[in-house]
């Protein structure tokens, strides 16, 4: 019976791995909404694929239960499959020897959809996904965008009301990227479920109306990128352009109090380092201090963003 | 919370031949064109032919020509479904297709069989360049006794090659290294099913095992249509084996399917 809920519950718990026992997902509990765009959001490693995993039946869980649409994905797999989509990122997933359309209409026939809608359902996701004109050609000669967008197409084929995207613009150049961003929002507006994991702060900022941050595989924050952006609202962040800060000085760095997270990032031959800290105060001339022997180019303060709060939330974890 | 009604139940399972169909249409498409495959079905059973059917013809052997061209032939569709199964699936992890083929709806089974029958039928490459061996290089002239039996019987044979295919196939799901496998069947079940030697002249302990396997009754399905013969028991031996197959496999795919959804080894990483 579909409709019976309006939500679904998700608590997946440890998931243990092979005799490594890699704890890739350490209990996790999260509701999503119907017709929700909801982000999972955190660093490489955090345990997003295989959260995604659990959800599509790829995986078993270790422990816990886990429903899509009021489904159990490990006692209704079948019923479960019938009813998501998995749009996964990266070049694989699709057969580079046939044409686009020949992979669409292969798993339209999987997904049995009947020979009479086939020609006019793979012409509509086609169209949908921008792909019309070019499905003749086989997928060997797609750009990572082009393949991108016929992974969703193919996603989309059977109309699930709910789809599962993982880390859906890596590796897509920008405009790609936005376009396929855009076909997310999309869906939203068609009142499909979406669950999207990525680890870009923006696309998720972007994007979602509520995030969940993971990291280390458990769920570290949960809300409205406003609410997240709140949590840091009582700091500020200090960046540093300089050049030739050492691995020592960062530690440094760390340890002054007050301080709660730091970042480095490399810009051409520059280091940007992005100080957060309850207290900036002093901060500036304590980072000044520091910095001696350094060819700072620029320092200054400003307000936290998402990224900020997303930072304090991976590394106080 | 119900699972799917009788009626959904039955319209989906009165599709799964067409979805049988085209998976074998599409697999066999990317297949017939791979270069692996083309060597795995042509060079060893040439080399093979021509020994076997070079020492025939100086009058060493006492049975056609044809006999060990047919021999050959099913020997490369041995090669081809033992190390085209195993390294279609590689491959197919390769590509990152286990797990939407896993997720789709239909029964993972079905769509691994395809995959397999495909394989076999990739094999035909090699029953084709056998006879064609034998007629243009060792200028036999081929007469079908019964070319429709014949036809029937390379069917058969190439269904129930597909469907031990499968049994194979469930294993490689779950075992990366599928190439070690591979090449300890592909000699014995060679010699065991008669395809170099007749049955006869093996010792009489390996016929049970002779008689579960499909090479055995294709290549004696074959032989009979093809040299004059009772084709017909032939053909259902290996249609019988080829039930087993399937049962096993189905078997065999469920557990495996289950197993890999434990131990992650759907996703290549
Ligand atoms: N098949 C696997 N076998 C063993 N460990 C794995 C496997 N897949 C993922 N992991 C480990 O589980 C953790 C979480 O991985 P993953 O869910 O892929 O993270 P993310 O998608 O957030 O980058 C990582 O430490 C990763 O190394
Ligand atoms: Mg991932």
């Amino acid at each position: 019976m579909r409709g019976l809920r309006r939500t679904y519950r998700t608590t997946t718990g440890t998931l243990r791995r092979r005799r490594l026992e890699v704890e890739a997902v350490r209990g996790i509990d999260l509701d999503i909404g119907r017709g929700e765009l909801f982000g999972l959001l955190g660093p490489n490693g955090a345990g997003k694929t295989t959260t995604i995993r659990v959800l599509c039946t790829l995986l078993l869980p270790t422990s816990g239960s886990v429903r899509v649409l009021g489904l159990d994905v490990v006692a209704q797999a079948q019923e479960v499959r019938r009813r998501i989509g998995y749009v996964f990122g990266g070049d694989r997933g699709l057969y580079d020897r046939l044409s686009a359309y020949d992979n669409l209409r292969y798993f339209a026939e999987l997904y049995a959809i009947p020979p009479r809608r086939l020609r006019p359902r793979i012409g509509e996701v086609l169209e949908l996904v921008g792909l019309t004109g070019r499905e003749r050609e086989r997928v060997e000669g797609f750009s990572r965008g082009m393949r991108q967008r016929l992974h969703l197409a193919r996603g989309l084929l059977h109309d699930p009301p709910v789809l599962f995207f993982d880390e859906p613009t890596i590796g897509v150049d920008p405009v790609g990227a936005r376009e396929v961003r855009q076909m997310i929002a999309g869906l939203r507006q068609q009142g499909k479920t979406v669950l999207l994991t990525t680890h870009y702060m923006f696309e998720a900022d972007s994007l979602c109306e509520r995030i969940a941050v993971i990291s280390h595989g458990r769920i570290v924050a949960t809300g409205s990128p406003r609410d997240l952006k709140a949590a840091v609202s009582d700091r500020t962040v200090v960046e540093i352009e300089a050049y030739g800060i050492g691995e020592p000085t960062v530690g440094r760095i760390r340890q002054i109090a007050g301080v709660e997270a730091v970042t480095v990032d490399a810009k051409d031959q520059m280091q940007v380092v992005s100080v957060q800290a309850r207290d900036a105060t002093q901060l500036t001339g304590q980072l000044l201090e520091l910095l001696q022997g350094v060819r700072v180019e620029r320092i200054g303060a400003r307000e936290p963003t998402l990224e900020d709060a997303y930072v304090a939330l991976v590394t106080a974890s | 919370m119900t699972g799917p009604s009788p009626q959904e139940l039955l319209a989906a399972v009165r599709g799964w031949p067409r979805v049988l169909a085209i998976g074998w249409l599409y697999q066999l498409k990317m297949q017939a064109q791979s270069g692996f495959m083309i060597m795995t079905a042509l060079i060893q059973p040439l080399i093979f032919a021509t020994i076997a059917m070079a020492d025939q013809q100086a009058g060493n052997r006492g049975l056609p020509v044809l006999y060990y061209a047919l021999g050959a032939g099913i020997m490369g569709i041995w090669s081809t479904v033992v190390f085209g199964c195993g390294g279609m699936i590689s491959w197919q992890r390769h590509q990152g297709m286990l797990e939407p083929l896993v997720m789709a709806p239909v029964p993972f089974a079905l769509v691994l069989m395809a995959i397999t029958l495909g394989t076999a039928t990739v094999g035909l490459y090699s029953l084709v360049a056998t006879m064609l061996w034998a007629a243009l290089v060792f200028r036999v002239h081929v007469q079908l006794a019964d070319p429709l039996l014949f036809g029937v019987a390379g069917a058969a044979t190439v269904v129930s090659l597909g469907l031990l295919g499968l049994v194979l196939g469930s294993s490689f799901v779950l075992y990366r290294n599928s190439n070690a496998i591979s090449n300890m069947l592909e000699y014995p079940v060679w010699l065991i099913t008669g395809l170099l030697v007749p049955l006869s002249l093996l010792p009489g302990w390996t016929h049970p095992l002779a008689y579960a396997l499909a090479p055995t009754w294709g290549v004696e399905a074959l032989r009979a249509a093809a040299l004059g013969g009772q084709p017909l028991p032939a053909i259902g031996w290996c249609l019988g084996t080829s039930l087993a197959y399937l049962l096993l496999g189905v078997w065999l795919v469920g557990v495996v399917e289950r197993r890999a959804r434990r131990t992650a080894t759907l996703s290549f990483q």
